[in-house]
Formats: structure tokens, sequence, C-alpha cells
């Protein structure tokens, strides 16, 4: 009896840590992004197009700006050895 | 109903006993699993997180970007090409955008420029991004020596930094007065880099890009349902190398837990031939075994969904970091907003609670339906 | 309750090359209340026999019947309820369950009938003080010496009170103070009302004032102790 209710009391204390952060998801999406008005506004201003997530070389750093009619140069599906070729597909319109 | 209840409640008191009898084998195979786990949803919720970010983010991103191609490479837009757009029906507001790279060899990293004439810069003033401040170790004040396309070295002082909420987008931005982007760079006061055109409504996005595309034949307007859709793939499924590293992993556990899940050693054989010597039936031999599956899968499940929850949200996906980065030095400090998807949650869990759960019932099924009397012997 | 055995044979790998017949058409009854002890050299066929009659496996052919019930033909859903309610097994291992403490193996074929916590334990309790284990309830059992382990053992048989006992050499891991023990605790048990059948090539056992019935079983065969 003793090991099911230790057995239980752990399952209950994950699945409130579970609850927890669905909660905390549905409490955070109510809210809107925390960067989202500085951002926002950013954006809008400057038209930004990308993140900048991706710096290591030009053409990562705006895969959704990368030229359409030169294939392997300057585009993020030319060969490369930067690893972000592999987290990142190439311009959706480039694939149609 | 209560003496079913009371009955699992025995059988989970039973499979605990067993368990704990080799304690170190099952924590080991209980934290190896949760590393599993907590690897999958790790990578799970940081890309989905990741991509809704980027798309609430870039939601406000310009409707359309003409560039111009000249030779098959997109090359600087002249400015009487806002003249040859004219009036377009629906098109709100129309500017050029001088934007482009500087690369700093003292860092060794890549900066984008831009103009912007908003900030009301001076000609010697510059505002950057965080993640350069950090690279660079600049604090308002300081000044940031760049090389003209004459050789010609310009300070400039920076005069504010970016917020560091907006780090995912604006990490790596240098902004400056554009007559000084021009001066730096040697651009003609003809020429943008590319144009941005607002559009009111959505509906008319696509009529305007054809009707550009026949007005600027050399002209190539980018959506930004596409710069969307660019985003909302971030990640996918289909690529990660982070994923076929896990998928080694992955299926080494596959082994090791089928081995451990479906071999029965002979201890364990004899234990299900004393359960139904005493009286157990066969079901309960295996609803005994089943709870041994799900105690095992369930603990492992909760706890590297929760382990990777706080990973992703809460530490800002640290694991992933090197893999992000790759090359780049500049990379931006970010907070993802809590986001969970309930499909792939519950595509984890059935692809990890569920197999391993049955292959620890089959093998019992397969054991306790032959007769008992081996434990007489 | 009788057990009335019916021309039991019982072959082992039948229609292989290694086929071998353990029981070879064995015609008896087993009376109630009555300690009944199989004697025989090993490889006789006893164990065998014993497991057939405590519907751990089935014979080959032949028909054994308890009471008014034909149980060597019951299919194995009807088999286990008969083995939980009728028949209390001891091991000649012991076969406790370890990982588990004393009192949790004693109450493990209760589990099953999903009793209130409180009642299973209370039963379990009552059998720890007529073997005087109270002291041990919550050791674990690899603690217990061979005496203890077999006095867990008969209490674990006990707990569902099954009419009829089964004991498969139950002495052979004790020495013979603790086998006569042993003995005393069984003819309580007959006194009591139980069926017991036990099965020894220990004198102390078969030779034991208590055992009403010996029956020789030799090569599969009964060789004396007709009832
Ligand atoms: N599963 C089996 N397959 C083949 N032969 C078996 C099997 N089980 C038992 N036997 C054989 O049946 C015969 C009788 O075995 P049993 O275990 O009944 O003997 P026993 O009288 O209990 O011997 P002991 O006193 O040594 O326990 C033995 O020769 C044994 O080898
Ligand atoms: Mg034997």
């Amino acid at each position: 009896m003793k090991r099911s209710n230790t057995f239980f009391v752990c399952l209950l204390l994950l699945l409130t840590g579970f609850m927890a952060s669905l909660v905390d998801v549905a409490s955070e999406s109510g809210q809107g992004l925390p960067q989202a008005p500085e951002s926002a506004e950013l954006v809008s201003r400057l038209g930004l197009t990308d993140l900048s997530l991706f710096t290591e070389a030009r053409y990562t750093r705006h895969p959704s700006q990368a030229d359409i009619h030169s294939a392997f140069q300057d585009h993020p599906v030319a060969l490369e050895h930067f690893p972000t070729g592999s987290l990142l597909q190439p311009p959706m319109g480039l694939l149609r | 109903m209560i003496t079913l209840l009371r009955k699992q409640r025995y059988f989970i008191d039973y499979t605990l006993g067993t368990m704990m009898r080799h304690k170190g084998k099952s924590l080991g195979l209980l934290s190896v699993y949760t590393m599993i786990i907590f690897m999958l949803a790790s990578v799970m919720l940081f890309s989905h997180a990741m991509r809704s970010e980027a798309v609430a983010l870039l939601a406000d991103s310009p409707e359309i970007v003409v560039q111009r191609i000249q030779a098959g490479r997109s090359v600087m837009v002249p400015a009487d090409y806002l003249q040859r757009i004219g009036k377009l029906r629906g098109v709100t507001e129309k500017r050029g955008r001088l934007w482009g790279y500087y690369y700093d060899p003292a860092v060794k990293a890549n900066y984008t420029v831009m103009a912007s004439e908003q900030d009301q810069l001076t000609i010697n003033d510059i505002v950057i991004g965080e993640g350069i401040g950090r690279t660079r170790g600049l604090s308002v004040g300081d000044y940031l020596t760049l090389r003209s396309h004459e050789g010609k070295a310009f300070s400039f002082r920076v005069s504010r930094l970016l917020e560091s909420e907006s780090e995912l987008i604006s990490s790596d931005l240098l902004l400056m007065n554009p007559q000084g982007y021009r001066q730096l760079f040697g651009i003609d006061e003809s020429l943008y880099t590319d144009l941005v055109l607002s559009v009111r409504n959505p509906r008319e996005i696509q009529k305007i890009a054809e009707k550009l595309t026949r007005l600027l034949p050399d002209s190539r307007p980018i959506l930004r349902s596409e710069i969307l859709r660019t985003y909302e793939s971030l990640f996918s499924w289909r690529q990660g190398v982070m994923l076929i590293l896990l998928l080694g992993s992955v299926l080494a556990f596959v082994i090791f837990a089928w081995d451990k899940a479906s071999g029965l050693s002979a201890e364990e054989r004899k234990e299900i031939g004393i359960l139904k010597a005493v009286g157990w039936e066969t079901g309960e031999v295996m609803r005994m075994k089943f709870w041994e599956g799900v105690i095992i899968s369930l603990m492992a499940f909760l706890i590297g969904y929760l382990a990777a929850y706080l990973h992703v949200f809460y530490t800002s996906a640290g694991l992933f970091e090197p893999v992000l980065k790759g090359w780049s030095v500049l990379y931006p400090s970010f907070q993802l907003t809590p986001s969970v998807d309930g499909l792939q949650l519950a595509t984890l869990f059935f692809f990890t609670v569920l197999p391993y759960t049955l292959a620890t019932i089959v093998p019992v099924w397969r054991t306790s339906i032959t007769d008992p009397d081996l434990v007489m012997r | 309750m009788l057990i009335e055995l019916t021309d039991v044979r019982k072959a082992f790998n039948q229609g292989k090359p290694n086929e071998f017949w353990a029981i070879q058409g064995i015609t008896t009854q087993f009376e109630v209340n009555r300690i009944s002890c199989l004697k025989g050299a090993s490889g006789s066929g006893k164990t065998t026999l014993m497991s057939m009659i405590g519907c751990l496996s089935r014979p080959t052919s032949g028909r054994i019947r308890l009471q008014d019930r034909t149980i060597s033909s019951l299919p194995e859903r009807f088999l286990t309820q008969v083995r939980r309610h009728t028949f209390g097994f001891i091991f000649q291992r012991f076969n406790l369950i370890p990982g588990l403490s004393v009192v949790e193996n004693i109450m493990l074929p209760a589990y099953p009938l999903g009793l209130k916590a409180s009642s299973l334990r209370s039963r379990a309790e009552r059998l720890l003080e007529q073997f005087l284990l109270v002291d041990k309830a919550s050791n674990p059992v690899e603690w217990l010496s061979g005496g203890e382990a077999q006095r867990v053992a008969i209490c674990r048989a006990l707990i569902n009170d099954p009419q009829i006992l089964i004991a498969d050499e139950p002495t052979a891991n004790l020495d013979s103070r603790l086998s006569r023990e042993f003995m005393v605790l069984l003819d309580q048990l007959s006194k009591a009302g139980k069926t017991v059948l036990i099965s020894s090539h220990d004198p102390v056992v078969f030779d034991s004032p208590v055992v009403d019935r010996v029956v020789e079983l030799e090569d599969g065969l009964m060789v004396s102790g007709e009832g």
C-alpha cells in the first residue's frame, strides 16, 4: 500500500506540473508575445522580413529574400557547410 | 467497481515491489527513457514555439518586397521605379529600403546594416542591436569604426541600443542615417536596395504582384505570405540534424527497451509461474505487467516533458544553442513564449508510452498461457 | 472434498522422439481431512502427479475429479478459479517473491480478490500470529531463515482458506528438527479440517505418525498404498 501511495503522489505531482504547463501556455498566449510591442514596431518601421537567427552567412540571414534565378549562389539550398541549411527549408516560393 | 480499483492498486503495489528489487536497473531504465523523451519533447516544443513565434513576429512585415533582377542576380533598384509603379490601386504606401551586410573582421561577424529615416540619426550616429553590442562590447556613447568602400575608416557613435526584447529580429541590426549608408557603401542617391509596398486589403496582394511584374519586367515581388510560409516550415520534421542525431539514440533505446521489456528473464518467468500457481489469472498477471510498463513509460513521459518544457521556455533551450548557432558569431538571446501543440504532444505520447507498454505485456502473455507447473521443478 | 483419479497418464513431449511417460496410469482416491503422502525415488513422478491434481497441468489421458467436478477437462479460466479457492501450494523451493515483504508475500494469492486493505491485512495478521512471524512481518523475504521461509510459504498457501493443501517436498530444505515441526503444523491443519497431500522421500515425513496414508510411486506407477 505504501509503495502505491508514493507512486500516486508522484504521479499527482507530475500531472499537476503537466497541467501547470498547459495553464502556463494558455495564460501566456492570452497575453500575446512578451516582445510583441517593441518587435512589431521595429518590423513595420524597418520593413523587416526575417529573424536574426542565422547570422553565419549572407545567404542564411535573409532566407525569405533569397535570390531566385541563381541556383547554387547566394541561396539557402546552395551547397554549404553551415548547419543552418539543415535546419531551414528553402523559401516556399522557390519550391513551387 | 471499487473491487476492481482496489485490485489495480494491489497490482501496482506488487509491481513496484518487484521493480525495486533491481533498483539500479529500473532507475537506469527510467532515466534513459526520460532523457529520450526530454530530447524529443525539447525538439518538438522548441520548433513549434519557434515557428509560431516567427510567424507572430513577422506578421507585420511588408506585404510586398520588390527586388530587381539583372543577369540573374538581384541588384540595386533605381529610385525612379517608385515613379514607374505610379499609383497602383490598393497600395497605401511605397518606399525604398537601403540595407546590406557588413562583415566585421574584428569579431568575424556579419552585421545587417540598414538605413533608417525614422530614427532621425545624424550622419555620425548609429543604433545597434543587442547582439552587436554584446559581441563588440559596445554601449551607448562608444564608437564603432567601419571601413568604407573606398577603404576610409568611418567612426560612428552608438546613440542607442535596440530593445533587448526584440533581439530575435534585431540582434545583428545596425541602423544608420541613409546619407551615411550611401557614403559608407558608395551607393548613388538614385538607388535603393529594394522597394517595399504596403497593401491594405490582403486579397489584392496577388493581383498587385501580377501588375508589378507587368510594369517592371525585371522585378521580382516577394509576398508576405511567402515569408510567413518560409518560417512556418522552420525546423519542420523533414529536416534537422538534430532529429537525425536523435534518431540514432532513439533506435538504441528501442533496442534496449525491447530487450528489457520483451525478453523475460528466467526469474521473471518463474515469478509468473508462482503467481499463476497461487491463483492469479492470466489476465491478472498481464494487468500487473501492464502497470509496470505504464509506470515506467508514464513517469518517463511526464518527467521528460516537464523537463523539456522548462528547458525550452525557461532556460531558452540552452542545449540547442550550439546547433542553432552554427558558425554564427552573433546569436540572439531570446525567451520563447510557451506554446504547445496538442497534436504533437499526443503523437509523442502514443509513440513512446504505448509501444513500451505493449512490449512489456506481449511476452508475458506468451509465458502465462503456458502451464504453470514449471514452478514445481 | 474427495479427490478421485481414474487411469491418469501424463506424457512429456508426446509424439516426439524423446516422448516420456512420467505417469503411466494411476487410479486412486484421496480422502478428505487426511494427510496423504506420496513417496518414491527421484524421478518417479511425484511432482508431476501433484501438479495435475493441483490444476497446474493437465493429464494426457484419464480423469481427475474433485468432489463432483471433473477438473481435468475444465478450460483454463475455470482452472484458475479452482486453483484459487481450493488449493494452497507449498513448494520445495518455497518460491517466495523477493523484493516483497513477508506480509506482502502472504497476501499475494488474495490480491486478485480485491478485498479491502484492512480485511486483507487482518487475514494475514491472523496467520502471522498463528505461525509466530509477527515480528518479521515487514522484513523482506530475503532475510528469512529456511524454517521461517517455509512458515511464510504455509501462510501464503492458507490465506485464501483452501480446503486442500499440496506440499511438494516441503522439507527438502529443512533440517530434521524443522521437518518434525513442520509435520506438527500439518497435523494441526488437518485437525482444523484441511486435506493435505504431501510428497517426500524424507523418512521424517512419510514415517511420521501424523501421516494417515503413504502412497508409493515407482516409474509413474503406484506400487503400494492402495487406500
Ligand atoms: N517438462 C518435462 N519434459 C520432459 N520430461 C519431464 C518434464 N518434467 C518432468 N519430466 C520427467 O518426468 C519424470 C518425473 O518427474 P517428477 O518431477 O514428477 O519426479 P519426482 O518424483 O518429483 O522427482 P523428485 O523426487 O526428484 O522431485 C522425470 O524423469 C522427469 O525427467
Ligand atoms: Mg519432485
